[in-house]
């Protein structure tokens, strides 16, 4: 998509593919060490734990080989756009607040992160005004809780405000 | 007929208060997780299984395949309302669906998509109901070499029938074999592939893998192509439902052929994507109005949407019978069956009468249900998708981490479903096929205890492969499968010389 519009490339998508083919030849490096470490032959009474691994292995690693070595040689990939800049920045929108929200998981509870995570949203990309944006960042965060703690009774991660509410 | 007396005894189970309520939930959750960026059929069902644990099993799959039913369902809607595909299988519905859109046809073809699907789905049930019994049967007498050969040809297919790079098929496959095999190994009690992290004792779940690579990547990919919603409207009333129901019969061919080409793509796995892609191409070359096609022909939708239905609906043939499932989808409902202790395979048919006929009898029911919710409430699917962006789609992480953390109760699943995102979403635009990894990380552990066994009655000798005729000749096939591009490629060559 990104090739018909004016957007410039950040990367092409023969660095990609090679970033990609590289980064799963060590992988499949890892699962041919570690099966080997554990044996990958017959033992006496049967094949040994890394026996099956290990073929997967060799099957990562070849294939990958191959991705690679063509695709150093493709000289229309080298000009594709992976992903345009305008694109990529879109993209990082997304991703960067919501490690920010993983995080805030495990410190602050899901139901607040969540709410945090929505209003963040609303505010930056949606330009809500703020009644609007707490009305529906903490509306979700209470349904949520009362469908899992209440209905389903599945708890979920729980924080600091949680227990100042004395709700778990 | 002893599978009409079972149906009916099936019928008895399906049929109470509650499970018709959990149909109609299923059917509508379905439809908004099919119409939904982000949640599909694969990562909604992955999501809500936790929530099913609690209830009896029969109860949970019938929710679980009417969500199913529903997600297949509500994929036409966006097709052909805005021109953006719900779901991979949906997008050759686009190509007929939406040009009718905008001529102000909308309500044909969505009744038109609704029904062909409907009549898929009801060709696959058929088949399932009788073809089953006999193959399970059948597979009754597998051993551990025909049970590891039925995997090779499950997996061989999926590199033969692939449209992609077979070498990136058989990567993303081989992945998911490593990414299974993590872990303690019951067999020997070693740890393999740890690295003395403690949270990868349990190994990778695969419904965390499957919310990362299909929810997460999904998002960040329809953020890239930026999202503009310009919706025709849909207004579906009775008389335009009547009127397209009486020209949908002048289809009748079309919509066999495409309901044996969807049977066929979901028994052997292909998949509803290519079937559908596949009985467009083939309704288009047999029909008078072939050039036409594209423009806006209800046939250009009742031959994609029967395909997809009908071999949405057929994978789960195998993963019923054999433990074997046809796609992404099938592999997860596979993995809850397994959860709640059922072993899928031919002994289900003989130790869980009551379940599988009960499954199968939901079937009908359910897309019955279906039809009927879809026809009634397109409207109300086609309100949500005019939700802003940046509100649905907090909201649907939020999904994704709720239901990545309830697999487990760990908060490291909901850091492995964003790692398994980014992963996704790269390997998608690098044309990495993302079902073979699920298949292989939810089967690693079954086919490399087959293996296992395998070598073990033949002493590390891989010949048992072909040890009589029915090992030998699924082994073959299997192997015919996984040359057939070279072969292709090759034959081609040839004729171009």
């Amino acid at each position: 998509m990104s090739d018909e519009t004016d957007d410039r490339p950040a990367a092409s998508t023969r660095t990609l593919e090679l970033v990609v083919a590289a980064l799963l030849f060590v992988l499949g490096a890892i699962v041919i060490a570690d099966s080997l470490r554990l044996g990958a032959r017959w033992a006496e009474d049967g094949p040994q734990a890394g026996y099956f691994p290990f073929y997967i292995g060799l099957l990562i690693c070849i294939p990958a080989m191959v991705v690679f070595v063509r695709a150093l040689g493709d000289k229309a990939r080298a000009r594709k756009s992976f992903v345009g800049r305008k694109a990529l920045r879109q993209v990082m929108w997304m991703l960067v607040p919501s490690i920010v929200y993983v995080v805030l998981i495990k410190l602050v509870g899901i139901y607040v992160a969540s709410t945090l995570f929505i209003g963040f949203f609303m505010r930056r990309l949606g330009r809500y005004p703020w009644p609007a944006t707490l009305a529906v960042a903490v509306g979700v965060s209470v349904v949520f809780f009362l469908l899992f703690e209440v209905w389903f009774k599945l708890p979920l991660p729980k924080g600091p405000l949680e227990s100042w509410l004395r709700l778990d | 007929l002893a599978e009409i007396g079972s149906l009916i005894h099936g019928f008895g189970v399906a049929l109470t208060p509650f499970n018709l309520m959990l149909m109609v939930v299923g059917v509508v959750l379905g439809v908004i997780i099919g119409v939904l960026p982000g949640l599909g059929g694969a990562n909604g069902i992955a999501i809500l299984l936790p929530l099913t644990f609690t209830m009896p099993p029969t109860s949970a799959i019938i929710m679980l395949s009417c969500i199913y039913w529903g997600a297949l369902f509500g994929g036409a809607i966006t097709s052909i309302l805005f021109n953006i595909p719900g779901e991979p299988w949906s997008v050759a519905t686009t190509f007929d669906g939406y040009p009718l859109a905008q001529k102000g046809r909308a309500g044909e073809a969505l009744t038109a998509a609704f029904t062909s699907s409907f009549v898929g789905a009801l060709v696959a049930v058929v088949v399932i109901t009788f073809l089953s019994p006999i193959v399970a049967s059948f597979a009754l007498q597998f051993g551990p070499p025909e049970l590891f050969s039925v995997y090779l040809l499950t997996f061989c297919a999926f590199v033969g029938m692939s449209k992609g790079h077979a070498l990136k098929t058989i990567i993303s496959m081989m992945v998911g074999f490593a990414l299974a095999a993590v872990g303690l190994d019951t067999v020997t009690g070693s740890l393999r592939l740890t690295f003395g992290f403690t949270d990868l004792l349990k190994g990778f779940n695969f419904l965390i893998a499957v919310i990362g690579l299909f929810g997460i990547g999904e998002i960040l990919l329809t953020l890239e192509e930026g999202l503009a919603f310009k919706g025709a409207r849909a207004k579906l009333d009775l008389g335009v439902v009547l009127q397209t129901w009486r020209q949908l019969p002048r289809y009748w061919l079309t919509s066999l052929r495409a309901s044996a080409v969807g049977c066929f793509m979901g028994i052997v796995p292909g998949g509803a994507t290519p079937a559908s892609f596949m009985s467009y191409g083939v309704a288009k070359r047999f029909s008078k109005d072939g050039d036409k096609f594209g423009s806006g022909q209800i046939e250009g939708i009742v031959a994609p949407e029967t395909a997809a239905h009908a071999a949405g609906t057929s994978a789960l043939l195998p993963m019923l019978t054999l433990g074997v499932p046809g796609s992404p989808t099938a592999a997860v409902l596979l993995g809850g069956l397994l959860i709640w202790g059922l072993q899928p395979g031919p002994l289900l048919f003989q130790e869980q009468k009551e379940f599988v006929w009960g499954l199968i009898a939901s079937m009908y029911l359910g897309n019955i249900v279906g039809l009927i919710v879809v026809l009634t409430c397109v409207p109300l699917f086609a309100a949500i998708l005019r939700i802003p962006f940046s509100i649905i789609a907090p909201v649907i992480l939020v999904v994704c981490a709720i239901g990545a953390y309830t697999v487990h109760n760990n908060v490291f699943d909901v850091y492995l479903m964003l790692v398994f995102g980014v992963a996704g979403y790269v390997l998608r635009k690098l044309d990495y096929p993302l079902a073979p990894l699920v298949l292989a990380l939810v089967l690693g552990d079954a086919a490399e205890s087959a293996f296992r066994q395998a070598m073990l009655m033949s002493q590390g000798n891989p010949s048992i492969l072909f040890a009589n005729a029915l090992v030998g000749g699924i082994t073959t096939l299997a192997l015919f499968l996984l040359v057939w591009p070279v072969l292709q490629a090759g034959l081609r060559r040839a004729k171009a010389a």
